[in-house]
């Protein structure tokens, strides 16, 4: 049967159809849906872990034991999961390990834009790049047939446009895979010095297989056309180049590390001119240079940024598109903003008012960094805010840490945020840190997590006490709010950052997107009332319209959460007067 | 319907994946290569948002460049204005006339660009201008924008109303089906009496 599908979801069913039975993951745009996709497999045990690197212990786990299991994150989720992948490199696999990991050239939802062919280089461990959704999914099972017969694991790179682009696959049976039985093993499992010198040969043995894997491969093909240009490329790169550079010979890597490279001097031998076209870091070309065979790749194209057909036709070819219309406006920007009735807007608007430097971190909240909250001061990576809230009052003194905060959420403080509060504590730390608890984990689209009492699978399980949670590392001041109470918020904050100990304020209302979030009927202002004075304005709510003459609220943006009624000092907002208008 | 690139425009939260996806579906029934390349994550709160639906022959780009959109379905004026580039000289432009503010317009930073769809029908033939916001409130739910616009598309298709019927109702969760297939029905028709 042929289905359109994702390549996330190309990626779930390949897992599935490869008869791996647990799979793992932190959601991260843009590699979230794998693991969504693959919850709907009864078959396979799935779970959101706390963290990257958890998610990656608990597939190594199952591995050893056994299982084929799978785990996907995002790049900067691999940094987090760095440490057990290292040393996972040397001990092998027992049953197949595949780790996905989506990369985002152009950063459409992320803080940096860091190339997984690196940090898999520096763990030597293979790395399969497919180019469309049917790849995803063939090259899925591939992944785990290899890391079985090379005794590793195996990364899978998505970039955005493969994981988030829907193409046609070819729905196949499931293999019957048979649990490995597990035997043990210290040399190869318990990884002290003694027994990892040794493992450090093999993995350098492994290397040298695979080097010869990767010639021989179909993963790695030629196409022929015309050679006066040749192009070496691979993933939507693959896909760019066919569309830019037309009918001309191609070397297609479907395995990017390690690269053929006889298969590399064979194709260069036969071309004019050759290319390398790859978004991020010149991972294909450095390789090429080192063999002494001369490309174009980097000094033409940006190691910044997505590319594109019109990019390469433009920077390689010299063709830019002609304008087809005399159209000359000025577009103003669409910067995306919190929704209407987000929870984060009422303690945002408390932090503005208060001036507080506040030390921010990742998620749907991020976004109170942009105008005209323009509230958050730092956002580093998962739960840097904390740790960094601290570092700032050892920097400047306790007197200065009375007008800082850190702002976490709850899934990212469960993530990484509690250990940073925990070395706030044991290190006399006088900070104030703000959970942001809206129920869910937001910006990634709705995933349950440790502190929403729900697995993956909707079923109900232990929710973690965030209150007690805090308390149990040695918190004595924490407290729970409503941040749409804005005065007994702005009363809390004021109080707790004062403290002369370390402190938590526990903001607690569900996101606006959640389903059982219902508010009254939209709002309207009454223009008699109002004096202009724009208070509303600053809430930065999408549904509040500054229209020079008159301020009014867009009735088909306004969710009428009432949060604009307690910042008018005249009166001047109340419901409109049906019950839609 | 051979070999069509079709750009989806429009505000994070309007539903331009849900459309994409069933785009995507009645595609994948004329028996021709497809790819749809949707937007997740931070710009769909609120962000401007696109997504491309591409089929033909063999499809190798998910993604569609300027110059090359038979047709761009815009659920917001200004958003049209920001992609015009894309249409083929000859594509068709359908938009929804209704105006959503991005903040830094709603702020006083930025001014909303005024007579979009006049500017955009001086340097294109095919630009069609619907009401979607009033067509959506009178079928009871202003959320099926989406599917308005999608009704007055696939009237403009070779495609029978049939498919594209059975494809919302796949796609479309089973309560919100009822008012999905009366709001495409109710673009449909609108189209029907240009």
């Amino acid at each position: 049967m042929k289905k359109l599908l994702l390549g996330n979801e190309a990626v779930a069913r390949g897992v599935y159809e490869a008869g791996a039975t647990v799979a793992t993951a932190y959601p991260g745009t843009p590699s979230t849906e794998i693991t969504e996709n693959i919850a709907k497999y009864d078959d396979i045990y799935s779970e959101w872990a706390p963290n990257e690197k958890v998610a990656l212990e608990v597939a190594i786990g199952a591995s050893f034991a056994g299982a084929r299991a799978a785990c996907s994150m995002k790049h900067v989720g691999l940094n987090v999961a760095a440490d057990p992948l290292f040393t996972a490199s040397y001990t092998g696999v027992n049953g197949g390990l595949v780790i996905f990991v989506a990369d985002d050239p152009g950063m459409h939802s992320s803080q940096n834009e860091q190339d997984t062919r690196i940090i898999a280089r520096g763990a030597k461990v293979p790395v399969l790049e497919p180019a469309d959704s049917r790849e995803c999914k063939e090259f899925t099972k591939e992944a785990f047939r290899i890391s079985e017969e090379f005794d590793t694991p195996v990364i899978v790179r998505l970039t955005t446009r493969v994981a988030h682009s829907q193409g046609i696959v070819e729905l196949e049976e499931k293999e019957d895979y048979k649990l490995k039985p597990y035997e043990k093993n210290p040399a190869k499992y318990v990884m002290m010095p003694a027994m990892a010198r040794k493992r450090h040969l093999a993995v350098e043995d492994r290397m040298a297989r695979l080097r010869d894997y990767s010639d021989n491969s179909a993963l790695n093909s030629i196409e022929w056309g015309d050679k006066k240009i040749g192009v070496i490329t691979s993933g939507i790169s693959y896909q760019y180049s066919k569309e830019a550079f037309g009918n001309v010979s191609y070397l297609k890597l479907g395995m990017v590390y390690p690269l053929p490279d006889k298969l590399i001097k064979d194709f260069a031998s036969e071309v004019e001119t050759l290319y390398v076209i790859e978004e991020l870091e010149p991972f294909i070309e450095n390789q090429c240079l080192k063999m002494g065979i001369k490309v174009l790749g980097k000094e033409l194209l940006p190691v910044t940024g997505e590319y594109s057909a019109s990019l390469i036709r433009e920077k390689v070819l010299g063709i830019s598109p002609e304008k087809l219309n005399n159209i000359q406006e000025d577009v103003p920007p669409r910067p995306p903003v919190l929704c209407a009735g987000c929870p984060h807007r009422g303690t945002y608007y408390v932090l503005k008012k208060l001036k507080l430097t506040v030390s921010g971190d990742i998620g749907c909240y991020t976004l109170g960094a942009l105008a005209p909250l323009e509230t958050m001061d730092t956002c580093v990576c998962m739960g840097a805010s904390v740790g960094m809230a601290h570092g700032r009052e050892k920097a400047l003194g306790r007197e200065n840490s009375r007008k800082n905060v850190a702002v976490i959420g709850d899934s990212t403080f469960i993530h990484s945020g509690i250990t940073g509060l925990i070395d706030m504590v044991y290190n006399k730390g006088t900070g104030t840190v703000i959970i942001l608890d809206n129920s869910i984990t937001g910006m990634t689209g709705h995933q349950h997590n440790p502190a929403t009492g729900f697995t993956i699978k909707g079923e109900p399980t232990k929710q973690v006490d965030l209150l007690k949670l805090c308390q149990a590392v040695g918190v004595d001041r924490v407290r729970v709010c409503d941040p749409f109470d804005l005065e007994g918020f702005e009363k809390a904050v004021k109080e707790e950052i004062e403290a002369d100990e370390p402190s938590v304020i526990i903001a607690q209302r569900p996101c606006a997107l959640l389903k059982q979030v219902k508010f009254g009927s939209v709002l309207t202002i009454n223009s008699e009332k109002c004096t202009k004075c724009r208070m509303c304005m600053r809430l930065g709510c999408p549904a509040i319209v500054d229209r020079g003459d008159h301020i009014e609220i867009n009735p088909t943006q306004c969710v009428g959460c009432d949060l604009c009624t307690k910042v008018c000092r005249f009166g001047a907002i109340g419901k409109a007067g049906g019950k839609d208008e | 319907m051979n070999n069509k690139s079709i750009m989806i425009v429009g505000v994070g939260g309007q539903g331009t994946l849900l459309t994409s996806r069933i785009l995507g579906d009645v595609a994948l029934n004329t028996g021709l290569d497809v790819k749809v390349s949707e937007v997740h994550g931070m710009s769909q709160r609120g962000g401007s948002v696109v997504t491309y639906v591409k089929m033909g022959e063999k499809v190798y780009s998910p993604v569609i460049e300027k110059n090359e959109a038979d047709i761009i379905l815009c659920f917001e004026k200004l958003e049209a204005l920001r992609w015009i580039d894309y249409a083929k000289k000859d594509g068709k432009i359908i938009i929804n006339n209704q105006r959503i503010d991005p903040m830094p317009v709603i702020i006083g930073k930025a001014k909303y660009p005024e007579d979009i769809i006049e500017k955009i029908k001086a340097d294109y033939a095919n630009v069609i201008d619907v009401p979607a916001l009033d067509i959506a409130k009178e079928c009871g739910n202003i959320k099926a924008v989406n599917v308005v616009m999608i009704g007055v598309m696939a009237r403009h298709s070779e495609i029978p109303k049939e498919v594209w019927i059975d494809a919302i109702e796949k796609m479309v969760k089973p309560q919100f089906v009822e008012i999905n297939v009366k709001a495409f029905i109710a673009g449909y028709d609108y189209a029907a009496g240009l």
